[in-house]
């Protein structure tokens, strides 16, 4: 496949990895107290996994897995309130798949799906508005998640639909920042990043300025990533170069899709139809000021949380769950009591063993996994005994 | 959600509504083109364009010189690397 196949190339990737080992001997991380890197993005998670590329660094790294997993920051709360539009008869409720399985404080979408709610996933939101023009006696709802990424198919996706004067399409809108998310991660006291990894295509939409609060104001460098695994491996690689040398910059290496201003007319759509909200909540991060978007008044028409009556309520996980401390990087997943014995792909407790980009699917699905159970158990053992 | 996936665009279906049909590796499908058309680049000249395609949009032109520059950059990290390889085991100190 064009521009995939290349940027996967194992000689390539052995270069890097040589690069990488070499810039760390000049650095004085060792395994006890590794240099800890961030991937912010869920794509990127995946990625490291299927590849097998924490493996290929020296133990000197360690890389954090970050927040931006959109299902998996999903509050239980607001799942509950899908349930509850999706429940309504006069309701088609579509969604990205992923978000189906995530488990709410009675049910999950898909469990509503059996119990008879018309749920349907969708590849693509102008798929819910086809269904909105093929069943006009139907209110559709499009489940509108995702960060930057997706907010200009939604933005576009709504225009359509007030320009073709449909009355029966509407988002129910859990779209998320970017940076107010990064910046929680800095601001917390028990995080200690070095560096990051900036999601590439949150980036292709906003472009670099966004993130020059992380040099300028945290001294932390950050390189706006790919996701094959040649540009993951670039970018610790330039992240390493900035490292040694003492510089801190947002730093560009995903240049054959970013460019430095973002994508205009995603930005124009984004804009038009979106507003920043007062406050959001984020799983693990609990509620952030000024961050995730909401719709504009002049959308009203096409706004579920304006249509539609919306419990709105804050959930608590149960207490076993420890999905917010897994989701910002303060602990790994094998170090959940739950990782593998409660909560696993077939039967999950949280969000992040739901998601293809979530880190302990990830763990789960593509690591050692009688090894990860033996570093949970010496973990709760190591727990007990303190 | 991030997971965006190379295609190239081989015809626009509707030039008002900004709609075009799009190849992935053999398969086609009908993709929103609103993110990559601007005045200088309106839709009849996104034909033949390779685009990232996420969602049922094409997000953003893949730039085929920046692409190759990057290949170039890492295809050189692998030269310099098999320069010092031979060179330390020519060394003859």
């Amino acid at each position: 496949m064009k521009y995939v196949d290349e940027f996967r190339d194992p000689e390539k990737a052995r270069a890097l990895k040589n690069k990488i080992a070499q810039l760390m001997d000049q650095l004085p991380h060792t395994e006890k107290k590794p240099l800890l890197l961030m991937e912010f993005c869920g794509g990127h998670t995946h990625t490291l996994f299927r590849y097998g590329i924490q493996q290929m660094l020296p133990s000197s790294i360690e890389m954090v897995h970050g927040p931006g997993c959109p299902v998996c920051v999903l509050p239980r709360g607001r799942v509950d309130d899908c349930v509850v539009l999706a429940e309504r008869p006069d309701v088609i409720f579509t969604t990205f798949g992923d978000a189906m399985r995530v488990p709410g404080s009675h049910k999950s979408l898909l469990q509503a799906k059996a119990d008879g709610a018309d749920i349907r996933m969708v590849y693509s939101p102008l798929d819910a508005l086809e269904l909105a023009r093929k069943n006009p006696e139907r209110q559709v709802i499009f489940f509108a998640l995702g960060f930057e990424t997706t907010m200009p198919s939604t933005a576009l996706t709504v225009m359509q639909a007030r320009a073709e004067g449909l009355t029966n399409f509407a988002l129910f809108c859990n779209h998320l920042t970017t940076a107010p998310t990064i910046q929680a991660i800095l601001d917390d006291p028990d995080m200690h990043i070095d560096g990051f990894l900036a999601p590439g295509h949150v980036s292709m939409v906003i472009g670099e300025q966004p993130f020059q609060f992380i040099p300028e104001r945290y001294h932390k460098p950050i390189v706006i990533t790919g996701f094959e695994p040649l540009d993951i491996l670039q970018s610790i690689y330039m992240l390493l170069q900035q490292i040694v040398e003492g510089r801190c910059e947002v730093e560009n290496q995903y240049v054959r899709i970013v460019q430095k201003q973002g994508n205009h007319p995603g930005l124009a759509a984004i804009e038009q139809v979106f507003e920043l909200r007062d406050s959001f909540e984020m799983r693990g991060l609990g509620t952030l000021d000024d961050s995730g978007v909401r719709m504009r008044p002049e959308f009203a028409g096409f706004d579920a949380e304006k249509k539609f009556q919306v419990p709105n309520l804050r959930v608590t996980d149960p207490e076993s769950c420890q999905c917010g401390d897994v989701v910002k990087g303060l602990i790994r997943p094998w170090q959940c009591a739950e990782f593998g014995k409660l909560c696993t792909p077939e039967s999950p407790m949280g969000a992040l063993m739901v998601s293809s980009e979530g880190a302990c699917a990830a763990y789960y699905n593509f690591g050692d996994l009688p090894e990860l159970m033996a570093k949970r158990q010496a973990h709760l053992d190591r727990e007990s005994a303190a | 959600m991030c997971l965006g996936i190379p295609g190239q665009i081989i015809e626009v279906t509707d030039a008002d509504n900004l709609m075009a049909k799009v190849d992935i590796s053999g398969i086609q499908r009908q993709v929103n083109i609103a993110c990559i058309v601007s005045e200088q680049h309106p839709a009849a000249d996104c034909v033949g364009d390779w685009v990232l395609v996420h969602v049922g949009f094409a997000m953003s032109i893949i730039d085929a010189e920046e692409a190759q520059k990057t290949l170039q950059i890492l295809a050189e990290l692998g030269e310099v690397q098999e320069e010092l390889d031979a060179m330390r085991q020519s060394a003859t100190i």
